[in-house]
């Protein structure tokens, strides 16, 4: 397929912001409005082939900062560096290699996902917007893009509605690695996966980025997909980042309280405690 | 199913691959037989355009020749009517039926030529207001309301006044006064769709501006426009008839179902066949046209298409 | 007699290769003040299913079972108005996708508050305030000002929360959550958890509750049903579930979690070999 963009020179990360923020001003017609700082200045890097995660308070701004990183809102303040380049939508709008190289999983893939549209064709439109391939190759492609997701055949020429939460979810990240972008922002990739498709997907997710050198941010509540996933660890709370090191770092010996919190909030699956839940609740009904 | 590779438990879907590629419109078009209403609606306008096209074959008489032994003669079921004058005759004893026969013609052409202009015109005008508000949005929307703020057939009237009467620049000047409808609901319908995530995910696919209006986002904007176009047509007649009636549109004795209507009013409480006759023609269209309408809009609806 | 009852429901859709049966001859049950766990392989019909149960399906789905009973009633042959009456205030849902269910164009407090209205006699104020504690129950903070906010103005956790807001505020006895906690991070969603546990046991609500996250089956349920193509695969008790699974699908699906990597490649399903068991 599409050899990924030129490397740029060595060193410099794919992905780079500098004290980024966004402000949502609401509110209006009657009266004041309010606003809303939704990212209070973030600095983060990511270098070429590794795998950023986020992870957070619902609410801090973890799609906000990924709608940024994929050049769809600007942000209200600080830089966006992709590849070493400064980037500004606001003033110069987004060059299409560049649209091609950021791609986005988003959160709600229901909702990203055109009522109108065929699955097959959804697959298509990126290779049909950013590459000369003839149809039937267009066609060959999505459909083998929508086997690897673990998806069917007869579900080429079905509508969104027709599929269930998942399946939809594996039909936006098929979509997102078409056009194999340097770097892709997933939202919440496989909260709606089965774990057998979960793995099917993170797999996947590592082969390609094996293969093409991808580069990931990875925004995430499951802690155990994270640690498996993650090279470095972004901890975000109310807008700001408490804390940002590498995985082993952080999941050995967590800093911030609010990283404890969240760590110590992890369902666990245990016997003993199970059995305890259960004698609990036999011996309060009685 | 998880596994890819996992077949045993396959239920109705066995072949590997899908099927092959079915041509968007050849697949509208399954949809759309099967349902019967607009197929019903489809074989009416046929017939009807049909009539129109063989008019000078099927029509008993010529349209305009008077019968002056035969004023007003009621339908040929009547005690007194006769049969060689099936729908009855107006008050200048020129046959109904032919005059019917011959107005599908003018009637037909000028619902079709309006609703098609307006359409058209207001679903651009809308698109662009919509799609890129601020001052372009400001500006065209001011121009649809100056318009709405007429009574329209008065604007019509002016307009055909400026560019001349005949039947041609009425049905401009109709479909002008249309437009400001299909404007203001495209516009409403694009600026509600837009800031959905789907429009933001075409961008990110690499999606320009003219592909997210046209490709993307008028889709999904079709259904109250096909509803609204249906009902235009049947006030594109009534409007003709109007501005025929006042000298602007097409003349007498033009054969023209809103004409014929227009005419007949006096004859209301007299000789009810003069009225009800041409009224019946428009209803039936307009009918048969709502039905194709509908039923074009459920084919175009995925949520009730087989998968 | 429990208080929902299902048997042998099945749920299919025409599609142009011929009937597809998203459900099979499934059978569950959940009495009051019992926490069900539903767990499966994605697009096994688990929420076709309980779609089916809540009369939401689309038209063209074909939904027959033996009986569907909730509470004695047979959620067969119920008007539309008895539905009506049941749904929201009986039986509530949380829908999947919660961005998806909830309507852009009202803000998120019309939203509950229209629910309150439908099902409670509650007044204007009360509702108001009814509304406020809703939100602050699902952890959403400063609620007063985000009544005014509308779905595309809040997180996806956020509009979940709502949703769980929306769903909760009748006090149902059958509260179905399909994936309620997809979008919100581990502490809110113990928080939730915990309010759902609460209404449960206070209320002796049932719950069935939809997830993909053993973790959230093992701190909560009593009971879980696995899932796969549309059949039952299993039907044990929690610790059975995790201790001694029955059904080999199971035992793949549990080694399939993250925490039992091999050298970096997660296992899959793909080496399970169904076998015609449907325990249960
Ligand atoms: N269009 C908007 N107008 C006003 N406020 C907004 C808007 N979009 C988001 N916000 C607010 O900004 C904050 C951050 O939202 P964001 O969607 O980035 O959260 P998140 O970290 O992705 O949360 P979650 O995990 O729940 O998805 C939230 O408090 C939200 O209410
Ligand atoms: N309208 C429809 N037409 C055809 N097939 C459909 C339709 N709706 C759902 N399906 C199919 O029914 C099956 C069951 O879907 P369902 O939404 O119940 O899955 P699920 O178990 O909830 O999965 P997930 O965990 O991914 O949400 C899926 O294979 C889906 O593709
Ligand atoms: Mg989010
Ligand atoms: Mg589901």
């Amino acid at each position: 397929m599409s050899a990924p963009a030129t490397p740029p020179a060595a060193g410099v990360p794919v992905l780079e912001t500098r004290g980024v923020t966004r402000d949502y001003v609401s509110g209006g017609v009657f009266g004041g409005t309010r606003t809303v700082r939704a990212l209070k200045g973030i600095d983060l890097k990511v270098d070429r082939g590794s795998t950023l995660a986020v992870v957070g308070e619902s609410g801090c701004g973890k799609s906000t900062l990924a709608r940024i990183i994929t050049m769809i809102d600007a942000p209200s303040g600080g830089e966006l560096l992709i590849d070493g380049e400064k980037v500004d939508i606001a003033r110069t709008g987004v060059p299409p290699d560049l649209r091609r190289k950021v791609q986005i999983v988003f959160q709600n893939p229901y909702g990203s996902l055109n009522p109108r549209q065929k699955i097959g064709d959804v697959l298509a439109e990126p290779l049909k917007l950013n590459t000369s391939l003839s149809a039937a190759e267009r066609r060959d492609r999505a459909m083998e893009m929508l086997l690897r997701v673990g998806l069917r055949g007869q579900h080429f020429n079905r509508y969104p509605h027709m599929f269930s939460g998942g399946q939809r979810q594996r039909i936006a990240i098929a979509r997102a690695i078409m056009v194999h972008p340097a770097l892709l922002v997933l939202d919440e990739p496989v909260s709606a996966l089965d774990l057998s498709v979960q793995a099917q997907i993170l797999n996947l997710l590592q082969d390609l980025q094996d293969e093409y050198d991808l580069t990931y941010v990875f925004i995430s509540h499951d802690l155990s997909v994270v640690r498996h996933v993650a090279d470095e660890v972004m901890v975000m709370n109310l807008g700001e980042a408490v804390e940002y090191r590498s995985r082993d770092a952080i999941f050995a010996a967590p800093e911030h309280p609010y990283t404890r919190t969240l760590f110590a909030a992890t369902p666990r699956i245990d016997v003993d405690r199970i059995r305890a839940r259960v004698a609990r609740k036999t011996a309060a009904r009685g | 199913m998880s596994a890819t590779d996992d077949p045993h438990l396959g239920t109705a879907e066995q072949e590997p691959l899908g099927p092959p590629p079915i041509s968007p419109l050849r697949e509208n078009w399954r949809y759309f037989l099967a349902n019967r209403g607009a197929v019903i609606g489809l074989v009416v306008i046929a017939l009807m355009v049909l009539t129109a096209i063989f008019a000078p074959l099927i029509a008993p008489h010529d349209p305009t020749a008077q019968f002056r032994d035969a004023l007003l003669v009621p339908p040929a079921w009547t005690d007194k009517g006769r049969p060689e004058f099936l729908l009855g005759t107006d008050a200048l004893g020129r046959d109904i039926l032919s005059r019917l026969i011959f107005g599908a013609r003018y009637s037909l052409a000028i619902g079709l030529v309006v609703v098609t202009l307006a359409l058209v015109s207001g679903i651009l005008v809308g698109l662009v207001a919509g799609y890129f508000g601020g001052w372009i949005d400001g500006l065209i929307m001011r121009v649809m309301d100056i318009i709405l703020a007429f009574p329209s057939l008065l604007l019509a009237l002016v307009l055909v006044a400026i560019i001349g009467p005949g039947l041609f620049n009425a049905m401009l000047a109709i479909a002008v006064v249309l437009q400001p409808h299909f404007a203001r609901l495209t516009r409403g319908a694009v600026m509600a769709e837009k800031h959905r995530e789907y429009v933001t995910s075409a961008r990110v696919a690499g999606a320009g501006t003219l592909r997210l209006m046209l490709v993307t986002i008028l889709p999904n904007c079709l259904g109250p426009l096909i509803v609204q176009a249906t009902l235009s047509f049947s006030n594109a007649i009534l409007d003709a008839a109007a501005l025929g009636f006042l000298g602007m549109g097409a003349q007498p004795p033009t054969p023209e179902w809103g004409t014929m209507l227009a005419e007949a009013r006096e004859f209301i409480t007299s000789a009810w066949w003069v009225v009800t006759m041409p009224g019946i023609a428009i209803l039936v269209t307009v009918l048969a046209i709502n039905l194709i309408g509908d039923g074009l809009r459920d084919t175009l609806d995925p949520k009730l298409k087989r998968s | 007699m429990p208080l929902l009852e299902v048997r042998n429901l099945t749920v299919s859709f025409p599609t142009a290769a011929g009937r597809f049966d998203a459900v099979q001859g499934l059978d569950v049950s959940v009495d009051a003040g019992e926490v069900l766990a539903i767990v499966g392989e994605s697009g096994s019909g688990k929420s076709v299913a309980m779609l089916a149960v809540m009369g939401l399906l689309p038209a063209i789905a074909g939904v027959t079972a033996d009986a569907m009973r909730f509470d004695g009633r047979d959620l067969l042959r119920l008007t539309a108005r008895e539905r009506r009456n049941l749904s929201g205030r009986e039986i509530a849902m949380i829908f999947q996708e919660p961005v998806a269910s909830l309507n852009p164009c009202f803000t998120v407090g019309f939203q509950i508050e229209e629910t309150l209205r439908e099902h409670t006699g509650l007044s204007a104020a009360d509702r108001r305030h009814r509304a406020i504690e809703l939100l602050t129950q699902v952890g959403i903070p400063q609620p007063e000002e985000r009544l005014a906010s509308f779905p595309h103005q809040m997180s996806g956790g956020q509009c979940q929360r709502v949703m769980i807001a929306i769903a909760t505020a009748c006090t149902p006895r059958l509260l179905i959550a399909d994936e309620p906690t997809t979008a919100l991070d581990v502490t809110v969603q113990k928080q939730v958890l915990d309010l759902l546990l609460r209404l449960q046991a206070e209320n002796g609500m049932a719950l069935v509750l939809i997830t993909h996250d053993m973790g959230v089956v093992a701190e909560t349920a009593d009971r879980v049903v696995v899932q796969y193509n549309g059949r039952k695969m299993e039907d044990s008790d929690v610790l059975t579930l995790f201790e001694n699974p029955r059904s080999p699908y199971t035992r793949a699906l549990l080694s399939a979690l993250p925490e039992n990597a091999k050298g970096g490649r997660l296992s899959t399903v793909s080496s399970f070999v169904p076998s015609a068991e449907t325990a249960g």
